[in-house]
């Protein structure tokens, strides 16, 4: 019986191979939501950098707030652009039709953007704009080909230049490989403050994707350990009554 | 005070067969002692469906069926509602968790041999259930509105279009319009909440009392009621209550762990209990990349991409129609295929042993397969598979007869 | 069956103890469904406290602002009004002392108000919850000649005095409600929270 459980084991997990979409390895934004000053500063990049454009009309400031301990006459001072109501969502003042127009597509909601992308793709997408001319917006996105979004950071950034390499494949076919970027022009920040700050910014995103990230996880361990002192008493009556079977 | 509960009780045994039913369902009846590890889903099954349904009401407490309104319902529900996300992690993972436990449920009866004689009945009824269990998740899954939830839907209605001649009016009766829109969402949400749970509660009462009537089965396949004490009770059999009731316990309290554990540290289960796609609202212009249904679907998904031959002046896509539809419903027949004079594998010899290992190996590869895109050496596989997979039910009643079996024992062993 | 000798303390016990540690994991089970029927965040956003802008109302004139779905009334009495209100006939009233009523500390006295000057009522009827209308003349004609200002509910005929005490002998039970409110300026209050906190 174990014998056959085994190689069914065995046998079924002989295919296991891990691949990536586009083959382009993602930087590890290296989330922690326990870091209050990191959600913070990332808060604060969201809401002057992005809600101009994008909307996360399912997270309400006061709840931004509250979860991450920022008084409220704060947060209505300093956080808050589109609204003067705390109870109110993180809504967007530009209108469906102009984003359209002027980039192509309506910016979409960010709300659940971390959970549908990932952290490490948000954080890889923010530190992966260079420089195209051949785009709208002048830069394009080594994670996003064709993105309509401009560099909306490229003042703390800079801007990047990507050097590809042309490669040939066993077909003949050949195409552009990416090898490293350039600096074309530094910005406010440098490397490591840049990435710190996005790093922040997408720690934000990823609880504001889901808030109750931050209460699951010490929930969860309470929850066991309640089951684990239930299971010794129903344990030790299934024992006492199994008594009598032989 | 026990004088008082005992005179209520009688009071209510005088008008209807309170003790009756206690007694033949729980503390008399008689099943088999040596249950195993393997009996305990059947139990869990019952459990889940209950987490499903109490879950299930208050998630339509805030949930809104209409296509503008559905996926900020269900994001309403995980942030605006005290508690809403553990109502909605404990239904999404009670889903997942179902098709675990009936997968088991079921690998049960093909070691044991539960389906055979006296017990097709129960096994019909629990086909009946699988397949109402089935249609209730895929509804299920459209109601948040996700891209997933929108053109797995749409892949899948399609498939009845597929069907020659009636198929392109079915699919748009099933979806009460031209595309899947808000009208089959609306249609979904009534289907999901009231008419299938009505209907697999039915289905879940009519198979333990098909059960009930001639008694559970056991890993050594012997029939406990043969050998009866002076008494009339069975020599192998324990009165389910107290004994099943206390280690059925033990058991719920393991499956809640892991459960648990599932909701509170891992609900997305690495995007295969909540799908990343799904976390962007459904739209009908732009399809994403990779559609590939919920994982308890992914073994008859992968017997229908691997028809890939028009055969017979009948394309492709018709006969994976047929052949996934065939791949649930061969299940039905195996109480009369299974020609084996012996019930558990216990007992089998090595053509049987062979043949399920071969079987539940091609079922996983199938249901791995399922969950990816499809590549010209995947497709080979899932062909071998497929074939493999029918090739079980097909040549069951040769080889469950020219097997060499042991003798069963008279009495059952611990 | 069993050989042994059942001991049905230790089994008693042991049922006891699993049913108790399992009733309050039932217990904790039950908060969060429970729980949920609390009004959500959106309910708390929506209800949220509402400021009144009054810096253009007249003495004598009434200002009319939805909180939590409901009518809320701010008047700005005139001298006249608060000495009519001092010389009521407190018999005719049913609950001159607001006793059995339901407004906040500070509501809970003569002109039954924060400041005499504005009065802000819920404009409910207590009896079945019509919006009564604003009679503040004198002697109206539809109220007849002792009238001295106040509420008049259409629906069943209730009263109420220029600070909503409800009239003896009508249908409603009890004075007009006060909700909570604060002066935030001179013009401008919020309902819905007091020197306390929201509501």
């Amino acid at each position: 019986m174990r014998t056959l459980l085994a190689t069914i084991f065995l046998a079924a997990f002989t295919q296991f191979a891990v691949a990536s979409e586009s083959g382009l390895k993602l930087m590890n934004a290296k989330v922690d939501l326990h870091d209050k000053a990191s959600l913070q500063r990332g808060a604060k990049m969201f809401v002057n950098y992005c809600v101009s454009c994008h909307s996360a009309q399912y997270m309400r400031y006061n709840r931004v707030a509250a979860d991450l301990g920022i008084p409220e006459d704060v947060m209505k001072a300093n956080l808050m652009f589109t609204t003067d109501k705390i109870g109110e969502p993180m809504i967007v003042a530009m209108r469906p039709e102009d984003g359209e127009s002027w980039f192509g597509v309506t910016p979409p909601d960010l709300s659940v953007v971390a959970r549908s992308r990932g952290a490490d793709w948000l954080y890889s997408y923010l530190n992966g704009f260079y420089v195209d001319a051949t785009r709208a917006s002048g830069v394009n996105n080594l994670y996003f080909p064709g993105a309509a979004m401009p560099h909306v950071l490229w003042e703390l950034q800079g801007l990047k230049r990507a050097v590809f390499a042309t490669e040939t494949t066993h077909d003949g076919a050949t195409h552009q490989v990416f090898e490293r970027f350039e600096t074309a022009r530094p910005g406010a920040l440098n490397e490591f403050e840049y990435q710190r700050a996005t790093r922040d910014l997408v720690n934000f995103m990823v609880y504001v994707g889901e808030p109750a990230k931050l209460v699951r996880y010490a929930l969860g361990i309470k929850v066991i350990g309640f089951l684990c002192i239930f299971f010794i008493a129903a344990y030790l009556l299934k024992r006492e009554y199994w008594k009598d079977v032989h | 005070m026990s004088n008082k509960l005992t005179a209520l009780r009688d009071w209510v045994d005088d008008r209807f067969p309170l003790m009756t039913l206690w007694n033949d369902h729980l503390a008399k009846y008689y099943a088999p002692k040596n249950f195993n590890f393997w009996y305990y889903f059947g139990a869990l099954s019952l459990v889940v469906f209950v987490i499903q349904i109490l879950t299930g009401i208050w998630l339509v407490m805030n949930y809104k069926p209409d296509a503008t309104l559905a996926f900020g319902s269900v994001e309403y529900i995980m942030r605006d509602v005290d508690w809403g996300w553990l109502i909605r992690y404990m239904h999404s993972t009670g889903a997942s968790m179902f098709f675990v436990v009936i997968y088991l449920h079921m690998m049960r009866a093909l070691l044991y041999g539960s389906y055979k004689q006296p017990r097709e009945l129960v096994w019909i009824l629990g086909m009946c259930l699988y397949l109402a269990l089935m249609a209730e998740a895929f509804m299920g899954y459209l109601l948040p509105w996700g891209q997933m939830s929108f053109w797995g839907a749409q892949v899948i209605i399609s498939l009845f279009g597929a069907i020659p001649v009636i198929g392109g009016t079915l699919a748009e009766w099933i979806r009460g319009d031209y595309v899947v829109s808000d009208i089959t969402l609306n249609r979904f949400f009534s289907l999901h909440v009231i008419a299938l749970p009505f209907a697999i509660a039915g289905l879940v009462f009519l198979h333990i009392i098909a059960l009930h009537e001639v008694g559970s089965n056991n890993p050594d396949g012997v029939d406990i009621k043969k050998k009866k004490d002076a008494d009339g009770k069975p020599l192998d059999g324990i009165p389910f209550h107290p004994y099943y009731t206390v280690k059925d316990l033990v058991g719920l309290t393991v499956f809640l762990m892991i459960f648990s554990a599932v909701v509170f540290f891992g609900p997305e289960m690495g995007g295969y209990f909540l799908e990343a796609n799904n976390f962007i609202p459904a739209n009908p212009m732009s399809t994403p990349q990779h559609i590939a249904p919920v994982w308890y679907f992914t073994p008859y998904y992968s017997i229908l991409r691997a028809n890939t031959i028009n055969f017979l002046w009948i394309d492709a896509k018709v006969w994976g129609v047929v052949f996934m539809g065939l791949g649930v419903l061969s299940f039905f027949f195996l109480p009369w295929l299974d020609r084996s004079p012996v019930k558990s594998i216990r007992y089998r010899g090595v053509l049987y042993k062979g043949a399920l290992s071969i079987f539940v190996v091609c079922f996983l590869i199938l249901g791995y397969l399922g969950l990816l895109p499809p590549t010209e050496g995947r497709t080979l596989v899932a062909q071998i598979c497929t074939v493999t997979y029918f090739l079980f039910f097909l040549l069951m009643p040769i080889y469950t007869k020219l097997d060499k079996t042991k003798p069963v024992p008279e009495r059952v062993t611990m | 069956m069993s050989d042994d000798a059942v001991d049905p303390r230790r089994r008693r016990f042991l049922t006891g103890t699993t049913v108790v540690i399992g009733g309050i994991g039932a217990a904790f089970t039950a908060v969060p469904f429970l729980s949920s029927f609390q009004p959500s965040a959106k309910a708390k956003a929506i209800g949220a406290p509402v400021e009144v802008d009054i810096s253009k109302l007249e003495p004598g004139q009434r200002v009319v602002q939805k909180w939590r779905g409901k009518p809320v009334w701010v008047v700005r009495r005139t001298p006249e009004m608060l000495e009519n209100l001092k010389s009521f006939d407190a018999s005719a009233l049913r609950d001159p002392k607001s006793e059995k009523s339901e407004q906040p500390e500070y509501a809970k006295n003569d002109w039954r108000s924060d400041k005499p000057e504005y009065l802000v009522l819920v404009g409910i009827c207590t009896h079945l919850g019509c919006s009564p209308s604003f009679i503040p003349e004198a002697g109206a004609p539809e109220v007849g000649a002792t009238w001295k200002g106040g509420f008049f509910c259409p629906c069943h005929g209730s009263k109420f005095d220029l600070a909503g005490r409800v009239y003896a002998g009508v249908p409603a039970p009890s004075n007009m409600v006060v909700p909570p409110y604060r002066f935030l300026t001179d013009t401008k209050l919020i309902v819905g929270e007091d020197k306390g906190a929201a509501a």
